[in-house]
């Protein structure tokens, strides 16, 4: 968020109560993302529940002590679903993200230095993002057909145009320091300049991009799948298991609830992360869209 | 001025361009042969090629891509290959439902997001500040059908408020609608105010610090009016800007919310279409919401004129 300590005029409490005390939303952020983390990597051992057991004789139950979230219309343990799907939510929004910002400064460097490609790309872009990314992605889905290969790319498509727009505008604005115009006058290698005088200078705000684009691609499957037009449903994803549990809300809310709110929460913490590394690393940098 | 709306008029047409070669390219190299799902399965080898000639499709893609625009020009946009029906008059069908959500939603997020963010700018630092930046972050990180669940779960499954599920249209049942379209306006809302409010007290406490602030302040002018008339005013470029390429959040939760809400919108329509691979339905759909989106943040531009006299083309 915005720093307080340079504005004049009144400064209520926000002098009193600073820094120390208030970084504790950050702080449960952090921890709540690493035990996202942990139960995504080892939440087979966590719970002997089998989220594809099917058992039709336990359809639709209550949360008790055998099933802790209850049982849905295929009287599978939602407890177990919830946790395999955390696997799934995570890997998928990990592997687009980074998938998105490799592209997305792949294509920005490009841009950025050439001015020979930077129209056609940039317009290219320009015509990516004019197209409302649930609804690019829900299209690539439907002519590819869904699995999660088709996935990925339905969420890294609308993702990975603001990462080159952001990767450009640093590069263009390097391109005329000094040091930068120095390399250039000792005919250093493009590649070497590249690579070594403004890669490092796009570290900093692609990781603070970074965490709002892994925010996005989590969601953003979700919303997929919870469309019915993600991944298959004998994948368990938070999205998925939403999905399934439509039909039964009325009766039994937890269906929708208890996946929604572990999605709601680790992207919580991931924005608050987010805005964290922001404020630290640069707090002038573009406040997101 | 004049010469500022056309040029910023004629710099749409090269994005109207992009936008359409990219809907147009991701249809083209769809699987299956719209020849082959047009004739049906006893179709012969000698229909197949004069359903493919009539439609153009055993001309060069060059050549297919502009004959589509010219269509579109013409205000014809296929038929749908599974109703067989116009696409135009299916979509026109639906348009009513998401209009008036858009509506509802646009309104009341900027009614209640903006006061919202000057309020915290106001109260900068203290808890009720944190409060609402926080809810603000919790805002956006709540997905759209989460949200509208959670509001069926408390306002009609428990207090019996508002019904589940469905739509009436304004015109036809004025007290129905209302009770209809409050819930997924408030469901598709919350992303929308959080963004909202976050840049409006970011962009009002920007302003703040400005020397002609503390010149105001200084010649005695009230805190309300500094925040108010000084402040927000200058603060509102960033505003609709945000207004603007929020639209894509809410185009895109439109998309869910319809289907949570069981709204037979535009929505609902991408969704039915993605699921019965209907290619012409979709094509246009895509291509109708990038320009709605496209439009909105036109206006948006135009307006900069209107709210910051500073701004001259």
């Amino acid at each position: 968020m915005q720093k307080v300590q340079d504005l004049p005029g009144k400064a209520p409490a926000a002098a009193r109560s600073r820094p120390r005390s208030r970084d504790w939303p950050v702080r449960v952020a952090c921890a709540f993302l690493v035990f996202i983390l942990i139960v995504a990597v080892v939440g087979p051992f966590l719970t002997s529940g089998d989220p594809l057991h099917i058992n039709a004789a336990n359809r639709i139950k209550p949360p008790s002590a055998e099933h802790l979230f209850g049982t849905d219309a295929m009287g599978r343990d939602v407890f177990a679903r919830v946790i395999y799907g955390a696997r799934t939510s995570i890997i998928v929004g990990f592997v687009a993200a980074l998938a998105s910002l490799l592209l997305g400064l792949a294509v920005g460097l490009l841009a950025g230095y050439f001015p020979l490609a930077d129209a056609t790309i940039m317009r290219v872009m320009d015509g990516i993002m004019s197209i409302p990314s649930i609804v690019l992605a829900v299209a690539l889905v439907a002519i590819t057909g869904a699995n999660l290969g088709t996935v990925l790319i339905a969420i890294i498509v609308p993702e990975f145009p603001r990462v080159v727009r952001l990767v450009r505008g640093v590069i263009l604005s390097l391109r005329s320091e000094p040091y930068v115009e120095a390399a250039i006058s000792l005919a250093t290698p493009t590649w070497r300049i590249l690579f070594r005088h403004m890669l490092p200078n796009t570290l900093a705000p692609l990781i603070v991009q970074g965490s709002f684009v892994l925010a996005s691609a989590i969601l953003t499957e979700a919303a997929l799948s919870f469309l019915g037009v993600g991944l298959p449903p004998e994948i368990p994803s938070w999205g998925n298991i939403m999905a399934e549990g439509r039909t039964y809300f009325q009766l039994r809310p937890g269906l929708i609830f208890f996946p929604g709110i572990f999605l709601a929460l680790t992207v919580l913490s991931i924005n608050l992360i987010g805005d964290a590394l922001r404020d630290r690393f640069d707090p002038k940098l573009e406040k997101r869209h | 001025m004049l010469g500022y709306i056309v040029r910023r008029l004629l710099s749409t047409i090269p994005v109207l361009g992009v936008v359409a070669l990219i809907v147009f390219l991701l249809l083209h190299f769809a699987p299956g042969d719209p020849a082959a799902i047009m004739a049906g399965d006893s179709a012969t080898p000698a229909q197949l090629a004069e359903i493919r000639q009539r439609l153009g499709l055993d001309k060069p893609v060059f050549v297919q891509f502009f004959y589509w625009l010219d269509q579109l020009r013409q205000g014809n946009f296929g038929t749908s290959l599974h109703s067989n029906k116009p696409v135009a008059e299916m979509i026109a069908a639906r348009v009513g439902p998401t209009l008036s959500l858009a509506v509802t939603t646009m309104t009341f997020s900027i009614l209640v997001a903006i006061p919202l963010g000057v309020y915290a700018a106001w109260a900068r630092g203290r808890l009720s500040d944190r409060l609402v930046m926080t809810l603000a972050v919790l805002g956006f990180s709540t997905p759209v059908f989460v949200t509208g669940y959670m509001l069926i779960y408390l306002l009609s499954l428990k207090a019996g408020w508002f019904p589940v599920q469905g739509f009436a249209s304004l015109a036809s049942d004025p007290i129905r609608f209302a009770r209809t379209i409050t819930l997924p306006t408030l469901a598709l809302s919350t992303v929308y105010i959080a963004l909202i409010a976050r840049i409006s007290r970011s962009s009002v406490l920007e302003i703040l610090g400005e020397d002609f602030i503390r010149t105001a302040r200084a010649k005695g002018v009230p805190e309300r009016s500094v925040f108010l008339r000084h402040a927000l005013r200058n603060a509102a470029v960033p505003i609709i800007t945000v207004i603007g390429s929020g639209a894509a959040f809410l185009i895109g939760g439109v998309v869910v919310a319809e289907s949570v809400f069981n709204i037979p919108g535009l929505g609902r329509l991408v969704v039915e279409s993605v699921l019965a691979r209907d290619y012409p339905l979709i094509q246009s759909l895509i291509l109708l919401l990038s320009v709605i989106y496209i439009g909105i943040n036109l206006v948006i531009d135009l307006l900069y004129t209107l709210f910051d006299p500073r701004i001259r083309y």
